[in-house]
């Protein structure tokens, strides 16, 4: 793994894609969150998408450089925050008279608009969540290497 | 706000978990468990009262009724499992985390705390639900903390013991889906009192017969009913002391729950007993349970290994009183539930004070200690009478029921074999009390005990064996109600 | 009966068998876990195979409405949570076999299992 990750270091070609490739996988990632209130997409699938990015800079770099760019206080705030955006749409229905996770009484006026606002909101929590989780997972396993 | 208490029943503990993480501070994290599962204790006794003044109470989860949307539905039965679960939690959650039996330094405290309240929640909402996929999810919200936290025992079998817990569990988890599939297949709903009326229509089939079977399986390997119990062991034995008396007091009662629930409401009573005829597998399999757990507890070395065979015998006590089908015997096995919950929740507890003092979880260990430790020692023993079933403590009064349902039904036998299968329990427990009160020691040894903030959650649960034995009211009294609801919905 | 024509039933337990195979006749931790991973997509496979209706389309109402028919999109939905679990006992797994190779030295479960026979 220590060999191959420094063979790939040195690799010209990997790192130059890479490095073109990584803000469009980005981007895809945002475009499937934000499209997935209407049309195929959402949270899970754009954030397991927009993880792989940063886990694909870290695989061509190194686990030094990626722990730059996210933390891991980052990783782990964002994974206890994306629940809590989650459930916290749900307590905020809740207060404003709807039933939990009710997300019509979001919006007083229009029940329709605050049906949008509310998966828009639980979708990003949801995003959040799974991105944090799955750079939490590749931080837990390939850190552990160096660990020993 | 009161009527929104089913969705914060486990909206609560599971946001509760995340906060955990945030706040990171061991002493912090601790205080706010603590008084979120307490407050979770609160919610569940208040809705057992309003179930039991005004009946079922049904909350549409995001305001979608069902059966399009997942409700939440709370009866007797459910809103007693759920006094259980929140009372043992809250109890267990108490008792200070001793840093030798943990393999995480005190610093990382605050994880144990976070997989303790999503476990919590993954038991509630179980519980709770009325939409068979929606207990799926919870099953495995609850069995993946549940595999993490006996994972974190010190002793490097805990590992193995995890992982082979994980892969029993996630078997019995992808049994279930394969079920809820098949029933889904043949009546497109998953709501479970929308199936138990489209059920019937096609009960005759194929496919509900292979979704009953997948169905009972994978709820059985949760539930360790007796030829599915590999797992148990293992876990309670390495798993830490705290972890193994929630888990024990909870996991395995919940997953009882589910069967019951399956059974009577989903499937109903005449599909179970009279078509299919589970009673003549599942009254062996008891049996079998009762007295092959006794008998391995009777030859183990280690104390939590012996009260986990303890457990596994106790498991076929509550799925003999469900082979016996009638009201005498159903309440046996729903007050068993609950009693069996708190003598072995209280037992693990005082296995978890004895290791606060001594090395080794092995019997030779704990020599001498009734004069070192005499308050956490008696605790076994009034512990221990209730595991036998003496009158005065809770486990006579499962007893009783059983005994009168398998009269009831003229199976002679099976009364004497739960008699008999007491004086098991007997020799067991009495090996245990010789090795700590009556192994002659030189020297007096100095009284030690465990501290004062260890023995009180024992003795609450300790206690409580010994109040419900004798004010049988809300258990017993409950536990029948909802026999009698159970089996009244199901003719 | 049409055996043939239920061939995604046939698919479901030719994997689900494999999974539990692996499972079962293997020793190496890593491997029993991907018998697992296989089984629980043997079930992932046959809940999305009976959301299938037949000449259904992907259930998006098109515009201006119209008369279609739509394959039942809510095993799909179900089955996202299924895999979410699936991959949230896949890591938990891996976790545990990272922790027992570091304890044991090895992932071998008879080796293993030998060590703590051993040890009592």
């Amino acid at each position: 793994m220590k060999f191959s990750a420094m063979r790939m270091r040195e690799k010209l070609i990997v790192r130059v894609i890479a490095r073109a490739l990584i803000p469009f996988i980005l981007l895809f990632g945002l475009y499937v969150q934000f499209h997935g209130d209407f049309g195929p997409g959402g949270g899970f699938q754009a954030g397991v998408i927009f993880a792989a990015g940063f886990v694909l800079y870290g695989l061509v770099f190194s686990l030094e450089d990626l722990k730059r760019v996210v933390p891991w206080r980052v990783v782990e705030l964002g994974v206890a925050s994306g629940l809590l955006i989650y459930g916290g749409v749900g307590v905020a229905s809740l207060l404003l008279g709807g039933n939990f996770l009710d997300y019509k009484v979001l919006d007083s006026h229009d029940a329709m608009h605050g049906l949008h606002l509310g998966i828009i909101l639980v979708e990003l929590g949801v995003g959040l969540a799974v991105s944090a989780s799955m750079l939490a997972i590749f931080y837990a396993f390939a850190g552990r290497r160096e660990a020993r | 706000m009161t009527e929104h208490l089913p969705a914060l029943q486990t909206a609560l503990p599971l946001l509760a978990a995340p906060v955990c993480v945030l706040l990171r501070r061991a002493a912090l994290v601790r205080v706010f468990a603590v008084l979120v599962t307490w407050s979770c204790l609160a919610i569940a006794l208040s809705l057992l009262q309003e179930v039991l003044g005004h009946g079922e109470i049904s909350y549409a989860l995001g305001g979608w009724v069902a059966p399009l949307g997942i409700e939440y539905r709370v009866d007797i039965l459910n809103a007693y499992v759920l006094v259980l679960v929140a009372t043992i939690a809250s109890v267990v959650i108490a008792f200070p985390l001793a840093g030798r039996e943990l393999r995480i330094p005190k610093e990382r405290f605050f994880l144990f705390y976070a997989l303790f309240l999503l476990c919590l929640a993954g038991l509630l909402g179980i519980t709770i639900t009325g939409d068979l996929f929606n207990i799926f999810v919870f099953l495995e919200i609850s069995s993946l903390s549940a595999y993490a936290l006996i994972g974190l025992g010190r002793d490097r079998r805990a590992l193995t013991a995890g992982f082979s817990y994980l892969v029993m569990g996630t078997i019995g988890g992808t049994f279930i889906l394969i079920g809820i599939g098949l029933v889904y297949q043949m009546t497109g709903t998953l709501n479970i009192v929308d199936l138990s009326q489209r059920l019937p229509p096609v009960l005759g089939t194929r496919t509900v017969w292979m979704a009953f079977a997948f169905l009972v399986v994978g709820t059985s390997i949760k539930l360790a009913a007796f030829p599915l119990h590999q797992w148990l062991p293992n876990a309670y034995t390495y798993g830490p002391s705290v972890v193994a008396s929630f888990l024990s007091a909870t996991a395995t009662k919940v997953a009882y729950y589910v069967l019951v629930r399956l059974l009577f409401t989903v499937f109903g009573f005449a599909f179970v007993f009279e078509r299919v005829q589970l009673s003549a597998l599942l009254l062996p399999l008891s049996l079998i349970a009762m007295v092959v757990g006794s008998l391995a507890a009777i030859y183990q070395t280690n104390i939590k290994r012996l009260l986990a065979y303890s457990s596994i015998a106790q498991i076929g006590y509550m799925t003999l009183g469900l082979s016996l089908a009638n009201l005498d015997g159903l309440t046996g096995g729903l007050v068993h539930l609950f009693n069996h919950g708190l003598i072995k929740g209280g037992l693990f507890l005082v296995v978890a004070c004895a290791l606060s003092r001594v090395e080794s979880p092995r019997i030779e260990s704990l020599r001498g200690l009734g004069k070192r430790m005499p308050w956490t020692m008696a605790a076994f023993v009034v512990g221990g009478l209730g595991l036998i079933g003496i009158p005065g403590t809770v486990g006579f009064v499962s007893k009783w029921y059983l005994v009168l349902g398998a009269l009831d039904q003229g199976l002679y036998f099976v009364a004497f074999m739960v008699l008999a299968s007491s004086l098991l329990a007997v020799v067991y427990v009495w090996r245990v009390i010789e090795v700590m009160y009556f192994s002659d020691e030189e020297r007096a040894p100095e009284r030690d005990d465990a501290p004062l903030s260890m023995l009180l959650p024992t003795w609450v649960l300790i206690g409580a064996t010994i109040y419900f034995g004798l004010d049988t009211e809300l258990t017993a009294g409950v536990a029948e109600q909802a026999a009698a609801y159970l089996l009244g919905g199901a003719s | 009966m049409n055996i043939l024509g239920l061939w995604n039933y046939w698919i479901v337990i030719a994997l689900m068998m494999i999974g539990l195979y692996i499972l079962i006749a293997r020793e190496n931790l890593v491997k029993k876990v991907m018998g697992l991973n296989i089984f629980q997509v043997s079930v992932i496979m046959f809940w999305v195979s009976i959301a299938k209706v037949r000449g259904g389309t992907a259930p998006i109402v098109p515009e201006g409405g119209g008369d279609v028919i739509y394959s039942n999109p809510l095993p799909h939905v179900l089955m996202l949570t299924a895999i979410v679990v699936g991959v949230a006992t896949t890591g938990l797994g891996l976790a545990l076999i990272v922790r027992i190779h570091e304890a044991y030295g090895s992932i071998e479960e008879d080796q293993v299992r030998e060590m703590d026979r051993a040890e009592e």
